[in-house]
């Protein structure tokens, strides 16, 4: 029989999948961080919804071969939408022995496992901890396993390029690269394009990183894969029409604090201090001078603070951004802008604590610290982004709390969301509404602690008014005439005063709605910050199996969305599933007297969906529904 | 014809505050608060434009007496807060006060780094030698062996030389000068008028904590036996009758002083004082037997203000016009139809 030209170059039929969650994971140098994000722009424009989940050393370039060197990125995609970078990969790239011993554990039974052969050296097996080779024995046979040399292919195919054996080790992850996008049916010309511009002052290497992510998908394409290995399709997902791009965490953050400011109508003042995970904001922020942003990068965390206290003093909206730590620096600053009632955002990337802690790896313990960790009864707005989208909304409305109220509002994010990035509909700017501010400028009657009725917001006099001249400063000031006061009797009504403002700032926003699920049942799962796609992913999955369970994600941590409590006392029970040793659900007890059960895990990662719905579950049948 | 109505002139009222100055009776702190009260309308200051910024102690309280605008802040944190003011409004007049306590213990490196960067603005640093606001503590700048509640047996700590702090920090305008000096008008001026980080030493009576401590420099009869007042191109000399001056020791790199008329020394043999070099001011900065006064130091440098409006234009000629829609737009976009 005669085959048609055509036939002959039809692709064999590819395996379709409705969901795929890939681990890249390699040395810190072996640029997998860089794989990760470019596999995920090809996912994106395949059509594919999808979340990913960096997970990298603190160590910048640790020994190489080491497992505690390993750098990993996940991405989770699907012909479905997706909220998280997915419990278990499917996938495993390991491009030495270090990357497959830590993350072996972590591969579904029957996932496939890619490996670099050419890295499996006694030397690179010793320094994993490997006493034999793991690809000779029959530990993986678990997995269906593609062993390759990817460090010879590599080799060979940038040998025309003539660079340099360092350089030219350096395009493996390329090669790679090249191999899983004809793996899932991805295509390469964004990362050509990307290469070409990256490397534009040094286009030798652009040719050899595009001859390897080539190689790569020619070897997919002629090689005889494996029984068992097919090459696969995810179709892609029915997204909301509309314009789209991938976003980070951070990225989001500094956006929108740019676009808060600019709604405000006001220059913006970023102070900061280099701090793992928050450092990029200062990198977003210092490229949007012409968006009226000054950015300046302090002594350290503590100057941050107090630059972004002098610079709102001067009329601009303050922002300082950081991790825990810097935020424990800070605290005396934001006590001080308590008591001048002065707008400041602090932007807290949450990371792994106590003291250093876990600089690279994600938690949300930071809730008591932004609530209540300041000396006196020195209340502000606390906020908390769910997904590395909401940080530009949760930005916008961190400014608009800031000076609306005259007060600090930290807005926590974490490692996570801060890092991971996500398919976001792009918003519609027009629909975003204005808060212009006006400066007070009438001397008639004016003192500096004239509030306003609706808000109880100070006025905002800035230097350079004439006849507005005063004095603010940290002592506790007469609330009739804003100079210094000792009076017992004013120091009570001033503290109540400040206590007010903040619980005030609930009456502007809408109250507490569930995210899924009845306004009653047997169950509501109460999360804040980052969990929020795990929580709704196994919400999901227990509705569909009948449970009568509901999701309220905060966003407003403090003050609380009115209703809270009475809807907290509309369900059976309460469980709060959090990334740390269990802080809103004590506030939630304290301040409503239900009886929330805790849900905790501190391992630096996000939760898994299979533990929750577990978690819930189990309860569910403890309390006979 | 100006279309302009007249300027109004202002005097020493217009810059004081209707409260109360609490200071204790005596404290050297209520002289500089009325040479600064007295300086500010010669140097056509005005009460809206001009910000006193001040961290905690004593000295810190002086906002709440000036008729200006005034932020009393944290213990340290004073330069930090002007220097963010000054980038929200460079525009304003703005003097930072601090104690020796503030700016060079718990607030030293605030100062370090404020005087580095440059920021335009003026510091005014009361060194009184001791914490008077705790009680009497020893500060960093008191003696070795003073004697105070929490050094019963003497300070074992060797105090820091302001003048020569902010010279190693690359301050552009060194100054110092002392409470009750009729000349203190004169360097403040002089510290407004420099762009760029202009740092005062001001020696400050404290007379509960540590009373007479500068009795030697400040009194009428011992002080011109003591007080080198300095003048750029002038030589260095002082003394009742001018009859003392400095005399540059070229085999060991430093100044002694020297008695014109006895052992041969002329009025040739005093050094003249350059105030734009580095190597004299730090000589200046901690001499024997007598205190150097007036303008150490003067060498102005790029102001950090005026560099941040360089790049804020570059950025503005490079991107154009601020866009949030294009902002948002950067890189990749796809579009799900």
């Amino acid at each position: 029989m005669e085959t048609s030209a055509a036939a002959r170059v039809q692709p064999s039929p590819r395996e379709t999948l409705d969901s795929v969650v890939i681990r890249f994971a390699g040395d810190s140098g072996d640029g997998m961080q860089l794989t990760g994000s470019q596999f995920t722009t090809a996912t994106a424009d395949a059509g594919n919804d999808l979340a990913t989940f960096p997970d990298f050393p603190a160590e910048i370039r640790a020994p190489a071969g080491t497992t505690y060197g390993v750098s990993g990125y996940q991405i989770h995609f699907a012909a479905h939408d997706v909220l998280t970078p997915g419990d278990a990969p499917d996938v495993l790239v390991a491009m030495n022995p270090a990357a497959l011993k830590v993350n072996t554990d972590a591969l579904k039974p029957g996932g496939l496992l890619v490996v670099n052969t050419g890295a499996f050296t006694p030397n690179n097996l010793k320094k994993a901890g490997y006493e034999n080779n793991p690809l000779e024995d029959d530990s993986l046979d678990r997995f269906r396993l593609l062993a390759l040399d990817v460090t010879k292919m590599t080799l060979d195919a940038v040998k025309q390029v003539g660079l340099g054996s360092k350089e030219a080790h350096r395009c493996k992850n390329m090669w790679t690269l090249g191999l899983m996008y004809w793996l899932f049916g991805r295509e390469r010309d964004q990362t050509v394009t990307w290469l070409n511009q990256k490397f534009a002052k040094r286009p030798k290497l652009a040719e050899a990183n595009i001859a390897a992510l080539n190689a790569g998908h020619i070897f997919g394409e002629n090689a005889e894969l494996p029984h068992g290995i097919n090459a696969y399709e995810v179709p892609s997902a029915h997204l909301p029409p509309g314009e789209y791009r991938n976003i980070s965490g951070n990225e989001a953050t500094a956006w929108g604090l740019v676009t808060g400011a600019r709604l405000a109508g006001l220059n913006m003042m970023y102070g900061s201090y280099p701090i793992t995970p928050a450092s990029n904001l200062l990198h977003h922020l210092a490229r949007l001078k012409h968006f009226g942003v000054t950015t300046f990068q302090a002594e350290d965390e503590i100057a941050a603070v107090a630059a972004a206290v002098g610079a709102s003093f001067g009329g601009s909206i303050g922002v300082t951004g950081t991790s825990g730590p810097g935020v424990a620096l800070k605290s005396e600053a934001i006590g001080l802008a308590i008591a001048a009632e002065l707008p400041l955002v602090i932007v807290d990337v949450q990371r792994g604590g106590p003291s250093t802690g876990l600089p690279t790896k994600t938690e949300q313990s930071d809730l008591f610290q932004a609530v209540w960790g300041r000396n006196g009864d020195a209340p502000l707005a606390v906020l908390a982004a769910a997904t590395p989208g909401d940080c530009f909304y949760m930005a916008i409305e961190a400014v608009r709390i800031a000076v609306r109220y005259m007060t600090p509002v930290i807005l926590l994010t974490d490692g996570y969301v801060a890092n991971s990035a996500e398919p976001w509909p792009l918003p519609d700017l027009d629909s975003l509404e204005p808060f212009p501010v006006k400066h007070h400028d009438d001397p008639e009657g004016f003192h500096p602690f004239l509030r306003d009725e609706n808000t109880q917001a100070r006025v905002w006099a800035i230097p350079g008014t004439p006849g507005l001249e005063h004095r603010i400063g940290g002592l506790e000031k007469d609330r009739n005439t804003g100079h210094i006061s000792y009076d017992p009797t004013n120091h009570h009504r001033m503290t109540q005063a400040r206590e007010r403002k903040i619980a005030g700032i609930a009456r502007g926003f809408g109250s507490a709605k569930v995210d899924q699920g009845d306004d009653y049942g047997d169950m509501l799962v109460v999360g804040w910050g980052s969990t929020y796609g795990s929580i709704s992913q196994a919400v999901r999955l227990l509705r569909e199996r009948g449970h009568q369970v509901s999701h309220l994600h905060l966003r407003n941590i403090w003050p609380l969305p009115q209703g809270t409590g009475e809807l907290l006392r509309s369900f059976n029970s309460v469980l709060v599933p959090e990334l740390n040793n269990g802080q809103l659900v004590k506030l939630l007890r304290a301040e409503y007297l239900v009886d929330a059960e805790s849900l905790t895990r501190v391992t630096g990662k996000p939760f898994q969906i299979q533990a929750l719905v577990r978690a819930v579950a189990e309860r569910l049948q403890r309390n006979g529904t | 014809m100006s279309p302009n109505p007249p300027k109004k002139e202002y005097t020493r009222k217009d810059f004081a505050s209707d409260q109360e100055v609490r200071w204790c009776p005596g404290c050297g702190d209520y002289a500089i608060l009325a040479a600064v009260q007295r300086t500010l309308p010669s140097l056509g200051s005005t009460p809206e434009n001009t910000v006193f910024i001040s961290g905690i102690g004593c000295s810190s309280r002086f906002p709440y007496y000036m008729n200006t605008y005034g932020f009393h802040t944290i213990h340290g944190r004073a330069p930090a807060v002007a220097t963010g003011l000054k980038l929200a409004n460079p525009e304003l007049d703005v003097w930072v006060i601090t104690g020796d306590g503030d700016g060079l213990s718990i607030g030293g490196n605030h100062l370090l780094h404020v005087l580095r960067r440059n920021i335009d603005l003026q510091i005014m640093l009361f060194n009184n030698q001791i914490y008077g606001l705790t009680k009497g503590q020893y500060s960093p700048t008191s003696q070795v062996g003073k004697v105070t509640p929490s050094s019963p047996l003497g300070s074992i700590d060797q105090p820091i030389v302001p003048a020569r702090f902010a010279l190693g920090a690359r301050a552009t305008f060194i100054a110092r000068a002392f409470d009750t000096s009729k000349k203190l008008p004169a360097a403040l001026s002089a510290a407004r008028e420099h762009r760029g980080a202009a740092f005062i030493e001001i020696l400050q009576n404290c007379p509960v904590f540590n009373d007479g401590v500068f009795d030697l420099i400040t009194d009428r009869k011992t002080g011109p036996a003591y007080q080198l007042w300095l003048e750029h191109g002038q030589p260095m000399k002082f003394g009742a009758n001018g009859e003392k001056g400095l005399r540059l020791k070229p085999e060991t790199l430093s100044l002694e002083v020297v008695t014109i008329g006895e052992d041969g020394v002329t009025e040739q043999d005093i050094i003249v004082h350059d105030e734009t070099n580095p190597s004299l001011a730090w000589m200046l900065t901690d001499l024997p037997e007598v205190v150097a006064l007036g303008v150490l130091y003067r060498q102005p440098g790029p102001v950090y203000g005026d560099s941040v409006e360089v790049q804020r234009e570059l950025a503005e000629k490079r991107f154009g016009e601020p866009d949030l829609h294009a902002l948002l737009r950067q890189g990749h976009t796809w579009t799900v139809s």
